[in-house]
């Protein structure tokens, strides 16, 4: 697991209601099953602990914690 | 694969909730018998979640002047406005309305849904960024998705939150950014701390946009809503509200003092490609704004219910959506389906509320919510509050174990 992957994980774990193995892989919506206004409470936290903006638009291509890791890499780059 | 397959999940949980009683998403009004009294379920009922701020549904004059139009306009526009014209009464509802809130302009649509998303869509781009509050109307968002701008969400009621994401997307060349508030949120009945977004605005120089759904009509010396009651209305650029809570009717209006204001109308899909409001509900609604101005009594009635409600639930240990005196009043509840339960055994001792579940709430809460009218007798309000006190604040509220 990539550092961002690890991070994420973490930031993930306060959602994960059902007690899921949460990796890469795990989609962040279905198979934690949360709602929408979760998933973008929960991107919030990202965005502060990364001191990044991750707009709502990307989110919607943005199904696992491995695309998320995409994202914050790319625009941690960017800032 | 079918279409409708994936609505299963919706279909198992309303098949949940309709278990523990009558259908809390799907009630139906057998008779109206005035503002605050309906007939469901063949009772009585005492209405507490219509958003009927100002009673003024059953206003005699109202219903006179939508009679009037009926007979004089038809009884639909048939169209648009830009392609079938407007009739003389959308004009004069603009008139009446942009005098109202003392803008130079004024917009109607033929929805307040239609009003945010064609707000959202008319004044941010591709190239711009639209800020909402976390806790934003679902029209918000919807309209916030179709103007194809960036989309940036700050902490609910936050303005240090703001500042801070702001400040983020400060390297961003080019665009320009609209902050979007409300003035009185719809499901915990809190107001926007105006002054302190004011204060933002002024160190980085956005456009504001202070949706008045729920406190048009209720709020402010004028009625014109959270700016008006803060006294800050010159640096809320455009105003967003609806006719279908203190108007009593339906449509939208969007408001503003900027020279282009009127361009708006040609870039506004939620505006252009659909039919015009119907001049019975145009006419209703013309009634009912000179109502709200003559008849300041209806505002401080409502102020007087809300805090009669407010702090008879506060004397039963409620815990509440907010900690001010607002219309609207919501209790939180432990879970689903005890909110469920106590939904039906309100219902069925003869007080309607509404039912509000994630995610349709913020912070995955469970709520009973009550709106309160103007028309509310003090004797409807201490029965909401005896009611309450039976199936909300003794017992009921604990968990329900099985469900």
């Amino acid at each position: 697991m990539t550092d961002t992957v690890t991070q994420l994980c973490t930031l993930l774990e306060p959602f994960n209601g059902n007690g899921t193995v949460i990796s890469a892989t795990t989609d962040i919506s279905t198979d934690l099953n949360i709602d929408s206004v979760t998933v973008m409470d929960f991107v919030m936290e990202v965005e502060d602990h990364f001191d990044i903006e991750i707009p709502l638009n990307v989110l919607s291509e943005t199904r696992t914690v491995a695309d998320l890791a995409k994202v914050v890499e790319a625009r941690t780059r960017k800032g | 694969m079918d279409l409708l397959a994936k609505l299963a999940p919706i279909a198992e949980r309303h098949a949940r909730i309709k278990a523990l009683g009558s259908d809390a998403v799907g009630v139906v009004n057998e008779k109206l018998l005035s503002p605050t009294r309906a007939i469901i379920d063949g009772r009585e009922t005492i209405l507490a979640g219509t958003n009927n701020y100002m009673g003024i549904t059953f206003d005699a004059e109202c219903i006179a002047a939508g009679q009037k139009a009926l007979a004089e306009y038809g009884t639909g526009t048939t169209g648009s406005r830009i392609a079938n014209g407007s009739f003389a009464l959308h004009r004069d509802l603009e008139r009446e309305f942009a005098a109202f809130l003392d803008r130079k302009h004024c917009i109607v649509f033929t929805t307040g849904y239609q009003a945010n998303l064609g707000m959202m869509s008319g004044l941010a781009g591709p190239r711009d960024t639209i800020y909402l509050d976390a806790d934003s109307h679902s029209s918000i968002y919807d309209g916030c998705t179709l103007s194809g701008a960036k989309l940036v969400r700050f902490r609910h009621n936050d303005a240090a939150d703001l500042d801070k994401r702001l400040a983020r997307g400060e390297a961003d060349e080019g665009g320009g950014r609209l902050v979007v508030l409300e003035g009185i949120y719809s499901m915990m009945g809190d107001r926007a701390p105006l002054a302190d977004f004011i204060a933002v605005k002024k160190k980085h120089g956005f456009q504001l946009l202070v949706d008045e759904a729920h406190s048009f009509g209720v709020l402010g010396p004028h009625g014109r809503g959270l700016a008006d009651e803060a006294g800050l209305e010159k640096d809320v650029d455009f105003v967003v509200g609806t006719f279908s809570k203190s108007v009593g009717a339906i449509g939208g209006f969007g408001a503003g003092d900027h020279p282009y204001f009127e361009m708006l109308r040609y870039a506004m899909r939620p505006y252009m490609f659909t039919a015009s409001s119907s001049p019975a509900s145009i006419a209703t609604s013309i009634a009912a704004i000179r109502k709200l101005a003559a008849e300041p009594q209806r505002r401080r009635k409502l102020a007087e219910n809300s805090a009669r409600l407010f702090h008879g639930f506060r004397d039963l240990g409620l815990e509440l959506g907010c900690n001010e005196v607002s219309p609207v009043v919501a209790v939180r509840c432990p879970d689903e389906p005890s909110t469920i339960a106590m939904w039906n055994a309100l219902l069925k001792a003869g007080v309607y509320v509404n039912i509000a579940l994630p995610p349709g709430t913020p912070n995955k809460l469970c709520l009973l919510r009550c709106s309160v009218s103007a028309a509310h007798s003090d004797a409807d309000i201490d029965r909401i509050i005896e009611l309450f006190g039976a199936v909300v604040a003794q017992g009921h509220g604990k968990k329900v174990v099985n469900g």
